[in-house]
């Protein structure tokens, strides 16, 4: 299997303070991986230094093309969705406008209005309340309908933080399903940040574990679950 | 009772060109978050532009067009000089800016044309319209032009992609980038329509209070008035402020004992306490809904 994003050696700052102490790792392509860690470990600042969202260094490649140096939309660009911790909805904007902001940089406008019903199929709710502003959402809703318009990118790579954070437990599996089934179906690789570490590494097949900065851990999904070891000391439950 | 007719129409009038001034500070503030205080000096220079151009014998229609090309590319020129660098910088960086800006364009505009006072054209004439003495051609002609504009950008942001975009990127610049938007050429580009806009107040303006480098001093204070009343965030508010602000400057003028032409400009300044008190948002600026 060919390894679509290569992270080799990564720091990242906020500031002064060293964030990223040298992380390396690598997604296959296809893949469903899941980055776990506590508070504070720099789950949300891989994904950001991914994007560059936040001052790094070390080399990000992304299909063989380096990533460093280039803007954050040109990132987007390139077919890497980001679903931002707090979901980054346009709250003044209708729930169809956040799904046309999803597609915005791409010209098939035939395939961008089908694919808007696709997203529909998936997330029912978000088509009952298409002309609502996307603030009146409920949480829920509103991460469904940052994926959504995540996808509305057809990208090759989703980068997913905390998905989970502040829905009820039945969403987030619900949320969890359709992601497991975009992976399969729309060839989507995923890496979705977590700290609800016990369904991520139901849905994930592969996973890392990062503490203050570096990657502690890493593996198969399943492997991980079930060694007493880890959970206890990394993801405790 | 026809003096009131008269006072309100002339009034709608006026307010057309300070409805156009406030969508052009409305257009800045939605994309930085600052008030532009050059805003008037840079629409007295493009109609200056326009002026020179009708001197060098382009017709009047031309020169229009031409000027608001060029004023568009003016002031994406001004954003990326100027306010790209300050993008960060505290308000009153910005601020000091502004000021800057106002003060270099109007001694260039001084240094280029003089401070002498010179006529502008209409092309609507000043016969009175449809036969009625109540407003003149070109006073019909300034709301004309108004409502035109004001359609024309209401379509440009509810049904083009590149309007959704800059909305985007106004209310969320993050989110915006990670949608793949380039938003800091989505600012630029709000300054240069802004800069166009302005050149419309100006080039409508210019036949009445006659061109000169100050030509806009009373009228942006208007337009501030007006971008304040009708809300900051809402084009379709600033066009109705902008209505507003005229038709109350001319009563005022008319009706309040002592108030008269020359304490009309204070007016505006009252109106913009009495609305920042009263209702801070404005009259449609949208109050935003959000659930937690």
């Amino acid at each position: 299997m060919t390894s679509m994003l290569n992270v080799k050696d990564l720091r990242a700052y906020y500031g002064q303070v060293q964030a990223l102490h040298g992380l390396s790792f690598a997604l296959n392509e296809g893949s469903l991986t899941t980055l776990l860690g506590a508070n504070g470990a720099g789950k949300t600042t891989t994904l950001r230094a991914i994007c560059n969202m936040v001052r790094s260094t070390g080399a990000i490649e992304f299909e063989g093309k380096p990533l460093s140096g280039q803007s954050t939309e040109n990132v987007v660009r390139l077919g890497i969705a980001h679903v931002p911790q707090g979901r980054g909805t346009f709250t003044t904007l209708t729930v169809e406008e956040n799904l046309q902001l999803g597609a915005i940089t791409r010209n098939d406008r035939k395939n961008i209005v089908s694919d808007i019903e696709r997203m529909y199929d998936h997330f029912p709710v978000l088509k009952e309340r298409h002309t609502q502003q996307a603030g009146t959402l409920s949480g829920g809703e509103q991460q469904m309908l940052a994926v959504a318009r995540a996808l509305m990118l057809r990208p090759r790579l989703m980068l997913l933080d905390e998905p989970s954070f502040g829905l009820a437990p039945l969403i987030v599996r619900d949320l969890f399903k359709i992601l497991g089934k975009i992976n399969r179906e729309d060839k989507v690789t995923i890496l979705v940040v977590e700290q609800n570490a016990q369904l991520a590494l139901e849905l994930a097949d592969q996973a890392y574990v990062i503490e203050t900065g570096r990657i502690v851990m890493s593996g198969n999904a399943k492997d991980i679950a079930t060694n007493e070891d880890v959970r206890k000391s990394y993801l405790g439950y | 009772m026809e003096l009131f007719t008269n006072q309100v129409l002339a009034g709608i009038a006026t307010g057309a060109i300070y409805a156009c001034m406030a969508l052009a500070v409305v257009m800045i503030y939605q994309a930085i978050d600052h008030l532009n205080f050059a805003q008037g000096e840079m629409a007295m220079f493009s109609t200056f532009i326009s002026w020179q151009l009708m001197q060098w014998g382009i017709a009047y229609w031309w020169a229009f067009l031409l000027t608001l090309v060029i004023s568009f590319v003016g002031g994406i020129v001004i954003e990326r000089l100027l306010f790209k660098p300050l993008a960060k910088a505290p308000v009153l960086t910005n601020v000091a800016g502004f000021i800057a800006l106002f003060a270099v364009v109007n001694s260039v505009a001084g240094l280029i044309w003089d401070f002498t006072i010179k006529q502008y054209p209409t092309p609507f004439g000043s016969s009175p319209f449809l036969g009625s003495q109540l407003i003149s051609t070109h006073q019909a002609g300034m709301i004309g032009v108004t409502l035109l504009l004001l359609v024309a950008l209401y379509v440009f942001f509810q049904f083009t992609r590149i309007g959704l975009a800059m909305r985007a990127a106004a209310s969320l610049p993050e989110s915006a980038r990670l949608v793949g938007i380039n938003t800091s050429w989505m600012i630029a580009l709000g300054w240069g329509m802004a800069s166009a806009i302005g050149a419309i107040a100006g080039i409508l303006i210019a036949p009445v209070v006659f061109l000169e480098p100050n030509m806009m001093g009373g009228v942006l204070i208007y337009g501030f008035a007006a971008a304040v009343l009708g809300g900051l965030t809402s084009p379709l508010g600033a066009v109705l402020g902008g209505f507003l602000v005229g038709i109350f400057e001319n009563l005022a003028g008319t009706y309040i004992p002592g108030v008269g032409n020359e304490l009309k400009l204070p007016i505006a300044l009252a109106l913009i306490i009495t609305v920042l008190v009263v209702k801070p948002a404005g009259l449609l600026g949208r109050p935003i809904v959000k659930r937690v």
